[in-house]
This record gives structure tokens, C-alpha cells and sequence, in this order.
């Protein structure tokens, strides 16, 4: 009896009103549990008064059993019709009670409400909030320069480790690989015209200008942004914050100063070294490649910058710096309770940061260009 | 093992984080379909206990045994066999934070039934209804209060109708009402699933209302000092620790009025 399938038969209806329900063979989450179908269209057509139970042949049960009850329970409401349990076996009965003992209360469950889009910008992406936060840190970086604000120079210390130094063999590597891929698109192209010695020139102004502040900037944004926004969110989470506030201490100043004054501290740093490397990456392909000396390739690669585009990415890359430690801090400062909504953090902190860094080149180039620099 | 009616026996079992003892020579047993309680003094490694019966950390020495069965030296696929009769709720109730409670629950019924969609969600409903949590199946952990965390996290333990409910500290952090509630939670669930349920805790209250039987773990001598329904412990014990604790220190003082 015990490794039969599940099964119901529904029998006639007594004199007294009540309908026999025979359940038999194992119910158990492993094998599944019948639809109760057959018994609610029993119940709308014949009206019975009550449900009776017969749970000779019940094999194992288990919360299948219970489950299939409760729906049988809520139909029987629905129709007024009595279930009656007392043929159940009694830790079902148990089971039962139990799942009624706290009612649902009133206006808990949740219904999908539908918003108009429009309604929805307003709220969503914490668009006021991202304004408010812009604000507070502007303040707090109006107060630093005034010497009111207040930060430990320790936690400064220790970020400007985080995204200085450490940040070195990263910055390396994706540098020289771009100085060589500048080169050797512009070496196909400028061979054809007998023209080699210019992808010096096209490797120095490419890197100078853009391709050093914006790489170095993608590159933060990715390994600093995204632990800004996982270190503040942790914090977050872990209330770590509102014991700053509860002290006074805000967090603005405490948590989110010290990391963009050392991003902007270090970011123009990192893209000068950069700006070498892609320089080196270049000269090697223009060496190994295209017949050029390494002193012919210097001396273009000198005559080709100007202290304006070298400025020019400098200028940038400090500007990006705060974009990234905002941008960051902003998304950690935003994140939920839950240990999911780090991760979110994280990975928004990133997609803010790299969006801002490519619309405020864009700003940069026709600025530049209009101001005829 | 000996007794028949025995479902967990741990025999002789060492444990230690690396060269760290903790507790040796831990010998008891737990009778299925009782409330077990596991307590002692604050670090003298109660859930550390709990972790090596179900296999987090490995013993030293000594063996657990369910049933018939080493589950310390078992192979893999015959851990996990057990496991799956083993429900835990954790300290924290270790919600999945990204999963709504419905799919808290659920989640353990997707991977080890064939159950449909619609079947899981109403066993889950079941089971959150069970611990008083009926409506919330749309909630994330963030959203409920701890207490509610806590008993979401029992829900998830007995989703597949375990044979043993393994509970680390359940009322740590619940007011004394919540706490009283959950205590008759775990009552009406031995007696209805008729489950074995291991509990580790140090609460005073909780240990006489729901203990049946219980191990008095100590942390200077590192083994198992008393053992019994709490009760008779009370009543009877002569140790002066274990009195001591189980009179929140009102007898049992080791300068004076020792052995009350």
C-alpha cells in the first residue's frame, strides 16, 4: 500500500448531506499530489452539505497531504461547505490548526500595483536622492576648503594605498596594450603612404589627450568605484553608518570626503604613468615593426606633444577621479539592507561611473574645441 | 547504535579550529521525536557542536552517528542523503536576501522535487503559514523584522519535512513574548511532524519549556559536564556549574554557598 500513487475517489453523497472523499495510496512531496479538480466541480454541482474523509488506504503522508487539505479547506469556504477532519489522521489534524493558529492579517499580502511610467522616473534610480547627495558633497567640499571638515587622515591614507599604489600592475598592463594597438592600427594605414614615422605622433596625441585619463578612468571606476560603493554599502548594511551619524559624525565627511580627494589625488598620478606607458607600448611596435630607431621615434614622439594636450589629459583625469569617487560613493551611500543589494551597488557604482567619464569627454572635446585649445 | 530509539549519537568526538581544542570526549545521544537542548556558558562551544553535526567542521576525533549510519566518515553522496532529512535554521536565520520568502522556501523544494511551480508555491505557503508568517510569501528578509526572520528561517528548515531540526540559538535576539511564541512553535512542531529537534541555546526559559533532554556543556573542563531533562537537572544536580547556570547564578556560587 505504501508505494501507491497518490489518489482520490470521490463517492456518493449520504442522506445527511455529506460527501465521502476516499484518499489513498502515499502522498508525499517526492511523488506529487493530485489536482483537486475533480472534487471542486463534485462540490458545484452537487451541493453537498459537508466533506467527510475515508484514509484507510492513506499510505505515508506528509506536507503534500497538508497542502492539498488547505486547498480543499479554502474551496469548501468558498461554497460553505463543512469539511469535517476528524477521520484525518491526527498529526494532519495537528498540521492544520497549526497553519490556522495566526490568521493572515488584513492588507499584508502584496498585489502588484501598476505606476505610469512617468510616475516612476521621479522615484526610481534614486534620482532625488543622487541630487541631494551631489549637494551635501559639494558642501562638505566647500567646508574642507574652509579647514571646517573633518576627516581622519589615516582613512585617506588607507584609500589612497587602495587606489594608488595598488592599482599600479592593472594600470600597467591595459596602458602598454593600448599604446601597442594605437600603433599597430595606425602603422597599417600610414605604411601604405610611406608614412611610418607618424605613428609616433598618432600613438604620443592619442595617448597624451585621450586614450591615458580615459583608460585609467575606466580602469578605477571598475576596480575603485565598484569598492567604494561595496565598502559603503557593507557599512550600510551593517549599521556601521548610523553609529556615525548617532555620534554626529557625518558620514559624508567621514566616508565619502577622504575618498574623493584621494582619487583626485591619485588619478592624475596614475594617468601620467599611464601616458608613459602607452608611449613605451607604442615605440615598441614602432621599433620592432617598422624599421624606426628608438631615437627617431623620442624625438617625434617629443615634437608631437604640447604642454596644452598634455595638460589637457592631466586636467581630465582629475576631473574623472571625482566623477568615479561620486559616483561610487553615491551608489554605496543609496544601497539597501540586504546583502544582495551590495552587489547591486557595486555593479551601478561601475555602470554610473563609466557612463559619466565618457558623456564628460564628450562635454570635454567640444568645450576644447569651441575655446579653440 | 545500542538504543533503537536513538537518532543522533555522538560518540567520543573531539573538536578543535586547528591546534585549538574546544570540547573532547563528547558523548550523548538524541531520542528521536524529543527536544534536545545543547547549553552551556557563552564560548564553551555549543554551536560548534551543531556545526560538526552537519558536517561545517570536521571532528578531531570521535564519530556522529544518525540512525545506524557514520555519518563523520560516510562518503559524500551519503552525507548528503542525510543532510536532506536534516533541516537547520541558523543564528541569523541566513535568509537568501535576493529570494522573496515564497522562494526562500521553496528553493530547497525545486532542487529535490518534481513538484510543479504552482505545487512548490503552495507548500511554501503552507509552511509560512505554519510559522505564522501567512501573506508574506512576497516579502524579502530586509522587509520582515527580525523575530519574523527568524521563523521564516524555520520555515525553510522544515520545507522538506525533515526528520531532525537542527536550531542554533532560535530566541537569541527575540523580545520574551516572540521568543515564548517561537518555544511553542517548536513544541507544536515535534508534535505534529513528529521530528527530533536539537537546540542550542543558553536561554533559561526556552531550556525548561521545550527541553526533554539536554547535554550541559562547560567550558573549563571541555567535555560534557551534566546530562538530562533540564528539569530533573534543576531539581537534582549537584555540580555547582551546572546549578549555577541553571539559576542564572542565584545558587551554586563557588565562594560560598557551593552544591545548594
Amino acid at each position: 500500500m505504501l508505494t501507491l500513487e497518490p489518489n482520490i475517489a470521490v463517492g456518493r453523497i449520504a442522506a445527511d448531506g455529506a460527501l465521502s472523499i476516499t484518499l489513498s495510496g502515499a502522498w508525499t512531496l517526492r511523488s506529487g499530489f493530485p489536482s483537486a479538480g475533480p472534487i471542486a466541480r463534485e462540490i458545484a454541482t452537487s451541493r453537498p452539505r459537508s466533506l467527510v474523509f475515508d484514509v484507510r488506504d492513506l499510505g505515508a503522508w506528509d506536507s503534500a497531504l497538508v497542502t492539498f487539505l488547505r486547498h480543499l479547506d479554502a474551496l469548501c469556504e468558498s461554497h460553505q461547505v463543512a469539511m469535517r477532519r476528524d477521520a484525518l489522521p491526527v498529526g494532519v489534524q495537528r498540521l492544520l490548526a497549526l497553519a490556522e493558529a495566526v490568521p493572515e492579517k488584513p492588507g499584508v499580502r502584496r498585489t502588484s500595483v501598476h505606476t505610469p511610467w512617468i510616475a516612476r522616473l521621479g522615484t526610481t534610480a534614486g534620482s532625488v536622492s543622487a541630487v541631494a547627495f551631489v549637494g551635501e558633497v559639494a558642501s562638505a567640499t566647500w567646508r574642507l576648503t574652509r579647514r571646517s571638515a573633518r576627516f581622519r587622515i589615516g582613512d585617506l591614507a588607507v584609500v589612497v594605498q587602495e587606489c594608488g599604489v595598488q592599482a599600479l600592475p592593472i594600470v600597467t598592463l591595459i596602458s602598454i596594450l593600448v599604446g601597442m594597438i594605437l600603433a599597430f592600427v595606425g602603422a597599417v594605414q600610414l605604411t601604405r603612404f610611406g608614412a611610418q614615422i607618424y605613428v609616433a605622433d598618432l600613438v604620443a596625441i592619442a595617448v597624451v589627450r585621450e586614450m591615458g585619463c580615459i583608460m585609467t578612468g575606466i580602469i578605477m571606476a571598475g576596480r575603485t568605484g565598484s569598492g567604494f560603493a561595496a565598502q559603503l554599502g557593507t557599512m550600510k548594511v551593517t549599521q556601521e553608518i548610523d553609529a556615525l551619524t548617532t555620534l554626529g559624525l557625518p558620514s559624508i565627511e567621514f566616508l565619502v570626503l577622504p575618498r574623493i580627494v584621494a582619487l583626485c589625488l591619485m588619478m592624475p598620478i596614475l594617468c601620467v604613468y599611464a601616458d608613459v606607458l602607452g608611449i613605451v607600448g607604442g615605440a615598441g611596435v614602432g621599433v620592432s615593426m617598422l624599421d624606426l630607431t628608438l631615437v627617431q621615434y623620442v624625438r617625434e614622439t617629443v615634437a608631437a606633444i604640447t604642454l596644452t594636450s598634455f595638460a589637457t589629459g592631466i586636467a581630465k583625469s582629475v576631473f574623472f577621479g571625482a566623477l568615479i569617487a561620486i559616483a561610487g560613493c553615491l551608489r554605496g551611500m543609496q544601497c539597501g539592507k540586504s546583502s544582495a543589494s551590495v552587489g547591486e551597488a557595486a555593479t551601478s557604482a561601475v555602470v554610473t561611473g563609466i557612463v559619466l567619464i565618457i558623456a564628460a569627454d564628450g562635454l570635454f572635446a567640444v568645450l576644447l574645441n569651441v575655446l579653440g585649445i | 547504535m545500542a538504543d533503537p530509539r536513538a537518532h543522533i549519537v555522538v560518540h567520543a568526538l573531539t573538536l578543535a579550529y586547528g591546534d585549538r581544542v574546544v570540547l573532547t570526549d563528547l558523548d550523548f545521544s538524541v531520542k528521536r521525536g524529543q527536544v534536545f537542548i545543547v547549553m552551556g556558558p557563552s564560548g564553551c562551544g555549543k554551536s560548534t557542536v551543531l556545526r560538526n553535526l552537519i558536517g561545517l567542521d570536521e571532528p578531531a576525533k570521535g564519530d556522529v552517528f544518525y540512525g545506524d549510519v557514520n555519518f563523520t566518515r560516510a562518503a559524500a553522496g551519503e552525507r548528503e542523503a542525510i543532510l536532506r532529512r536534516v533541516g537547520v535554521l541558523y543564528q541569523s536565520g541566513a535568509l537568501w536576501s535576493s529570494m522573496t520568502l515564497a522562494e526562500n522556501v521553496g528553493f530547497p523544494l525545486e532542487e529535490y522535487t518534481d513538484l510543479t511551480r504552482d505545487e512548490i508555491r503552495d507548500v511554501a505557503s503552507l509552511k509560512l503559514a505554519l510559522v505564522g508568517l501567512e501573506g508574506f510569501e512576497d516579502y524579502y528578509p530586509a522587509e520582515i523584522s527580525g523575530g519574523m526572520q527568524k521563523r521564516a528561517g524555520l520555515a525553510r528548515a522544515i520545507a522538506l519535512d525533515p526528520e531532525a531540526l537542527l536550531l542554533d540559538e532560535p530566541s537569541a535576539g527575540l523580545d520574551p513574548v516572540s521568543s515564548r511564541l517561537l518555544d511553542d512553535l517548536i513544541l507544536q512542531l515535534r508534535d505534529s511532524l513528529g521530528a527530533t529537534i536539537v537546540v542550542v541555546t543558553h536561554e533559561l526559559a526556552s531550556i525548561f519549556t521545550i527541553g526533554d533532554d539536554s547535554v550541559f556543556l562547560d567550558a573549563e573542563t571541555r567535555t560534557a559536564i551534566a546530562g538530562g531533562s533540564p528539569k530533573e537537572l534543576l531539581a537534582h544536580s549537584t555540580d555547582a556549574r551546572v546549578r549555577r547556570f541553571l539559576t542564572r547564578g542565584a545558587e551554586g556560587d563557588p565562594g560560598g554557598r557551593a552544591d545548594g
